[in-house]
């Protein structure tokens, strides 16, 4: 798999990421590299094989469904970067 | 004061009145004081751990104490104590506090372990070395111009340089038996879903387990057995019952073991590792159990399978960190989308934004099925081949490691490389199988070998017992 600067861009905007333009042609060739180093998995036949995708042995777990109280309003404001009384503050979003 | 391996000489010498509790903690205290050249510890809880170890003295006195009541723990920087400091080894959680104690931690306080502090690690779990974390980089106390291995490498130095008498660490990838290995210890991964993973901060959550790394096998199967168990909080945790582990460390009938070839006769292994395991198998024949050589067609490419499932698992774990609810917020922000964009990139190391690039890659809509499924199916394959041998064997034998601890620097500019620290042990998270690294002597520079065994799902017990008898042998 050939990464190229414009799908580097686009992967980096869907990660919520930015790349310095001096820093993307090493990291290009570095995910590159990677990628097709994953790619030895091609070798492998499973045309006839069901994806792994829980490890666990539980199926279905069912309980009541109680309320509780995890953390407070507080707490759950506390570690927030930036907080009024009841709400975690961002930059306007609409003028 | 002795450098205590054992929990037993703890408690008799606890019972005995020759040593306190508060004189336990005061030791490591002055011992983290006078190696933090190792930068093993992220925090030290010096004032708690003094004040409760004087409470457990009295308890001991009443006779009321837990079974751990004696015993100095370190936590991982990825496990949360309420109220403490947890970051996972990132700027991205600079100043956070814990409002939860993980499930693992608990069960262990209820039981009266003294927690001392946490320990350095690579960012989120990410990393072989331990020189992907914001603290810095660890050092091995066997030659400080060596890595510990990664990612619990502040753990597992820990218990090597007397700094707590054990560590709680994390293994998704060989986390725990790695570092182990590298530091002359023990390291135990129990089987995914043995003990709750809430409190844990995710990495890959198919692959996360949570494991001791103590000096001796009897203390990793006590832990393991306080920790594992059903839990409310994570309805991955098996609600299978805990047996008494380190109360049936005695073999009740004669194993058969098998031996990864690739492993014994295999290039990209190092020599001194390799007669380790020769002998090894030499002495475990004598004692007349069969040892027979086992291909397993699939290894080489349970690493590239982990790679791909685990960086599109920590892509998504990792979304979670945003610069609004919790954690860093780049003061450069002028938007929604650039608070997002510059707190990730100011707060995320160099690994932890290359493997989140990969797994988002993975995961995009255009390649999902050509990476990440195909990925998913492989794992299918590498399972159910590891299961298919462990029928014909109880246990498997291998190196934990395929060289002894590299210098620091030496393969952080190639990934592949620091890859390559893992191969041995990401089949057992691959697989979600118990593995346990025990310490097996060193090479000619004096570092520290490490034989893993790997066992069946929830077969702990056979494995605890059979790593007993092997470390007993190896170390008389």
């Amino acid at each position: 798999m050939n990464i190229d600067r414009g799908m580097l861009r686009r992967v980096a905007h869907l990660a919520r990421l930015e790349v310095k333009e001096s820093e993307e042609e090493a990291l290009i060739a570095s995910l590159t590299e990677v990628l097709t180093w994953m790619e030895q998995l091609d070798e492998i036949d499973t045309s006839d094989v069901e994806p792994l995708t829980h490890m666990g042995e539980a199926v279905d777990a069912l309980r009541e469904d109680v309320v509780r109280e995890t953390i407070t309003h507080e707490q759950a404001l506390a570690n927030a970067p930036q907080h009024d009384e009841n709400y975690f503050r961002v930059p306007k979003v609409m003028e | 004061m002795k450098f205590y391996r054992s929990f037993a000489d703890v408690e008799a010498d606890l019972r005995a009145g020759a040593v306190t509790c508060r004189q336990l903690v005061d030791h490591y205290l002055h011992r983290i004081q006078t190696h933090t050249h190792l930068n093993a510890f992220v925090a030290v809880y010096a004032d708690e751990a003094q004040t409760r170890a004087a409470e457990i003295d009295q308890k001991i006195a009443l006779g009321t104490a837990g079974r751990l009541a004696g015993m100095v723990l370190g936590i991982k920087d990825l496990l949360c104590y309420a109220g403490h400091g947890v970051q996972g080894g990132s700027r991205i959680l600079d100043g956070f506090t814990s409002q939860i104690t993980a499930t693992a931690v608990q069960r262990l306080l209820d039981e009266d372990a003294i927690l001392i502090g946490r320990q350095n690690c690579d960012e989120f779990g990410m990393g072989s070395s331990n020189e992907n974390s914001a603290f810095g980089p660890v050092r091995n106390a066997a030659d400080p111009t060596r890595v510990p291995g990664g990612s619990s490498g502040g753990s597992a130095v820990a218990v090597q340089a007397d700094l707590c008498f054990a560590s709680i660490g994390t293994d998704t990838g060989g986390s725990v038996r790695q570092p182990a290995a590298f530091c002359g210890v023990v390291g135990m991964k129990p089987t995914y879903g043995r003990v709750s993973r809430w409190g844990l901060l995710a990495y890959a959550s198919s692959f996360d387990t949570i494991g001791p790394i103590t000096h001796s096998v009897a203390d990793a199967a006590s832990l393991l057995e306080i920790m594992a168990g059903a839990d409310d909080w994570d309805a991955t945790a098996s609600a299978r019952p805990v047996p008494a582990y380190s109360q049936q460390l005695t073999l009740d009938r004669p194993l058969k073991i098998g031996y990864l070839r690739e492993a014994l006769e295999g290039p990209g292994v190092d020599a001194a590792i390799q007669q380790r395991l020769g002998e090894t198998i030499d002495l475990l024949r004598k004692d007349g159990y069969v040892v027979e050589a086992v291909d397993l067609s699939l290894t080489r490419h349970a690493l590239p399978t982990y790679y791909i499932l685990t960086t599109a698992e920590v892509s998504s774990n990792l979304s979670r960190y945003d610069g609004v609810r919790y954690g860093y917020r780049s003061p450069a922000a002028t938007d929604l989308e650039s608070l997002y964009k510059k707190s990730r990139v100011e707060g995320f190391g160099a690994e932890a934004q290359r493997r989140i690039l990969l797994g988002t890659f993975v995961l995009s809509a255009s390649y999902y099925d050509a990476y990440y499924t195909k990925a998913q199916k492989v794992r299918r394959l590498v399972r159910e081949e590891t299961e298919r041998v462990l029928q014909m064997y109880d246990v498997l034998l291998c190196p934990t490691t395929p060289t002894t601890a590299f210098r620091l620097g030496e393969k952080t500019t190639d990934p592949m490389q620091m890859f390559l620290a893992d191969v041995f042990t990401v089949q057992a998270n691959v697989t979600g199988l118990p593995a346990i690294s025990i310490p097996a002597g060193t090479d000619e520079s004096g570092l520290p070998i490490g034989l893993q065994v790997l066992g069946r799902a929830f077969q702990e017990q056979e494995l605890f017992a059979f790593s007993q008898y092997l470390h007993l042998k190896l170390t008389t």
